[in-house]
């Protein structure tokens, strides 16, 4: 060694490390991603559209095959919620007691049920309040609960408080006890009803999910990025909270969905649901369910309906999920 | 660059020397509170307790000191991220701690940000281009709206990433990378003040390095002023003009990057210098180790009179009755030597901890050449590669 060691020499080249004079050490860094994440669709030159979250999930989705059986089945099971006379020529309330618990016959595949009803005709013409009653208490939950949970997570203080109470109030009150006190009261004969009280019933438990994420997605440091910069309320909340918290409350919300096909079951079993002549899934479960070892198939057909369709709708929250999130890409 | 060039200097010209940011017993509490419905009082965390300085055009001043000592918090004031118990924030003159709505808005856009954490700062579900190109839909009049994609591929490009990144996700960079995305969002307004908390201590050693020049680079283009906030020392050296050391909410040493490092004359300052490590064996043996035992006190239970006094080797009756003024020492006041800056003891006095170096320090340092003591981990003409 000709020098003399010069600790201050040694320590100022740990920092600027010898060759890094500038371009030479940002070409490798460019290098190595390009490496790292080769072409394909992602390498859209300077001239290419402008994406963002939404717009690359839309992309994503289109070649997701969870996607597209769960979307080719969920648009026949509208169809036929809309329509059940396409795939069913019978009239699901002419019942003859003569065939009470039947099997399988010519023209009859499912059988029939205690009341000599046609099982097939009956789970066709049930999609329609099933799935009405499915989607619509899970759209009302989920926006009711992801709106207040994340208002209260995002302001949090009094506000938090506040909310969070009013959820817990809701929480404690006991369902069948609640339906019976509620429903019992309404004499319509519509769905509704019962949409709104599974909604009423359903929302603080997506609240306080989407009150959790909320939580959490606000303490990240882009959070306060975005307010250093000016960044208002709305913005925050719209841009950079939410699309970080949103997939927990999909992932409960798609599970939910079937909860509450069966939760009007067991309403409509107990006389506070949906009313005859209106036909559910739910009913013919509930009818079914005490015959299963007489005549299993009036419980299997319903009961695999709703189980197809609770599937079809969990995939496709899976699959949005997934797309919405740019590190599974 | 032409668009990058600084719009607001016209403005306000800041004439040589005149501080563009000045801070003011600048105080943030943090209350302690006991009790779920009725919330009372019973203390508060001390997190900054009174910190001055000032920052001129164009100059970095670094800030140093151990975990816990507000240093994070001095910078969260600084872009209004919290606001202040006390004090006062001036940016040419004015207080910003009293702005609010759209006088606050004008003043962000001077005073911009680095963060320290590259993997939480940049939000994972948006592209790169909606990163840095958030800036300019907050403040719309910085760019007119067909132009801001340019824009971003021009800080792209400043910044040394490949402007064709646009529309990539954060997640699909290094760390080092990463930072140099935030950094780009930082300067997208043409900030005056860019405010860095701990910018390179989530990075690997050797892609600090990068940073660092990049940063040196960006500041001698764009005339930025710094705030530097580290806990590694040797950094600090190398990219500020002055040096603050904090230590429990409070700066109690002052000075330029040669005063601090040379002649420091506060005890707690002397004994930080002294546990950077030495890579030289033979300097190692003769150099003196200050140990300070015990742990740093509770901010929300602070020492009276001087607060290191618990620590301090030096530390008497007075220390614990009068709290020691952040001035030049009395002892030095009639000197001119580079003792002469100010510094919080009762009892400060000049203490060589760290070899002087040999050389004045050139600024740009050329690059040595063949340098065979280098230290293994940058061998000399081989690239640093990020850390994967």
């Amino acid at each position: 060694m000709p020098e003399a060691y010069d600790p201050q020499e040694i320590r100022r080249q740990a920092i600027t490390p010898a060759g890094s004079g500038g371009p030479m050490d940002l070409a490798m860094d460019e290098a190595e991603t390009l490496e790292k994440t080769p072409g394909g669709p992602e390498g859209t030159g300077p001239t290419g559209k402008p994406r963002s979250l939404w717009s690359d999930a839309w992309h994503q989705l289109r070649r997701s095959p969870i996607f597209i059986v769960s979307g080719l089945l969920i648009l026949f099971l509208v169809i036929i919620a809309i329509w059940p006379q396409l795939i069913a020529s019978r009239d699901p309330l002419f019942c003859q007691l003569s065939k009470s618990q039947q099997g399988m016959q010519p023209g009859h595949p499912f059988g029939f049920d205690t009341q000599g009803c046609d099982v097939y005709t009956r789970t066709v013409y049930g999609a329609r309040a099933s799935i009405t009653v499915g989607v619509c208490a899970t759209l009302g939950a989920a926006l009711l609960g992801s709106l207040l949970g994340g208002f209260a997570g995002f302001f949090g203080g009094v506000w938090d408080a506040v909310l969070s109470r009013i959820a817990d109030v809701f929480f404690g009150i006991p369902v069948v006890l609640g339906g019976l006190v509620f429903l019992s009261v309404v004499t319509s004969s519509t769905v509704w009803p019962v949409v709104g009280f599974i909604v009423l019933l359903g929302w603080p438990q997506i609240a306080r999910i989407a009150r959790g994420s909320v939580i959490t997605a606000k303490q990240n440091d882009y959070v306060q990025a975005a307010r250093a910069l000016g960044a208002g309320s709305g913005r925050m909340l719209l841009r950079h909270v939410a699309p970080n918290a949103v997939a927990p409350v999909i992932v409960v919300a798609t599970i939910a969905l079937g909860t509450y096909i069966s939760l009007e079951a067991t309403l409509s079993f107990l006389g506070v649901g949906l009313r005859p002549p209106t036909v559910s899934w739910g009913i013919d479960i509930s009818n079914a369910a005490p015959q299963i070892r007489n005549a299993p198939h009036m419980l299997l057909y319903p009961a695999g309906a709703l189980s197809i369709t609770v599937l079809a709708f969990i995939m496709l929250g899976d699959a949005v999920r997934d797309a919405l999130d740019p590190k599974l890409r | 660059m032409p668009e990058l060039t600084k719009e607001a200097e016209e403005a306000t010209p800041v004439g040589d020397g005149e501080p563009i940011l000045e801070v003011r017993g600048l105080v943030k509490h943090f209350p302690l509170t006991r009790g779920i419905l009725f919330k009372r009082q019973i203390g508060a965390v001390k997190a900054v307790d009174g910190v001055d300085f000032s920052l001129a055009q164009g100059e970095t001043l670094g800030i140093v000191g151990e975990s816990g000592c507000g240093k994070s918090t001095v910078a969260k004031l600084l872009v209004n991220l919290e606001q202040p118990t006390a004090g006062e924030i001036l940016y040419k003159g004015e207080d910003v701690t009293r702005l609010s709505g759209r006088a606050l808005k004008a003043v962000r856009r001077n005073i911009q940000m680095v963060f320290q954490d590259p993997y939480t700062s940049l939000n994972p579900r948006m592209t790169v281009g909606d990163i840095i190109g958030e800036p300019y839909e907050i403040h719309p009049e910085v760019a007119p709206k067909g132009d801001r994609r340019r824009r971003v591929q021009d800080l792209l490009d400043v910044v040394g990433l490949n402007p064709e990144y646009i529309n990539r996700y954060p997640h699909q960079f290094s760390g080092g990378q990463r930072q140099r995305i935030g950094i780009a969002r930082g300067l997208a307004l043409n900030p005056e003040i860019i405010v860095a908390d701990e910018p390179v201590s989530a990075l690997d050693v050797s892609v600090q390095a990068q940073v660092i020049n990049l940063l040196e680079k960006l500041q001698s283009e764009f005339n930025l002023s710094y705030i530097f906030i580290a806990h590694d020392l040797s950094i600090v050296r190398h990219i500020s003009d002055r040096v603050g050391v904090m230590y429990l909410g409070r700066i109690v040493e002052i000075g330029t990057d040669e005063e601090i490092y040379d002649h420091p004359t506060h005890p707690y300052t002397q004994a930080l210098l002294s546990a950077v490590p030495v890579p030289d064996p033979a300097a190692r043996d003769h150099r003196e180790r200050i140990i300070l035992y015990g742990d740093v006190p509770s901010p929300a239970n602070i020492p009276s009179g001087c607060r290191f006094r618990t620590r301090c080797w030096k530390a008497q009756d007075r220390c614990a009755l009068e709290v020691p003024l952040l001035a030049v020492p009395a002892e030095f006041r009639l000197t001119e030597g580079p003792a002469a800056h100010p510094s919080a003891c009762h009892f400060a006095e000049e203490k060589q901890v760290v070899p002087p170096e040999e050389k004045p320090k050139p600024q740009p340092k050329p690059k040595p050449q063949a340098a065979p003591d280098a230290p293994p981990d940058a061998p000399p003409g081989d690239e640093e590669q990020d850390a994967t």
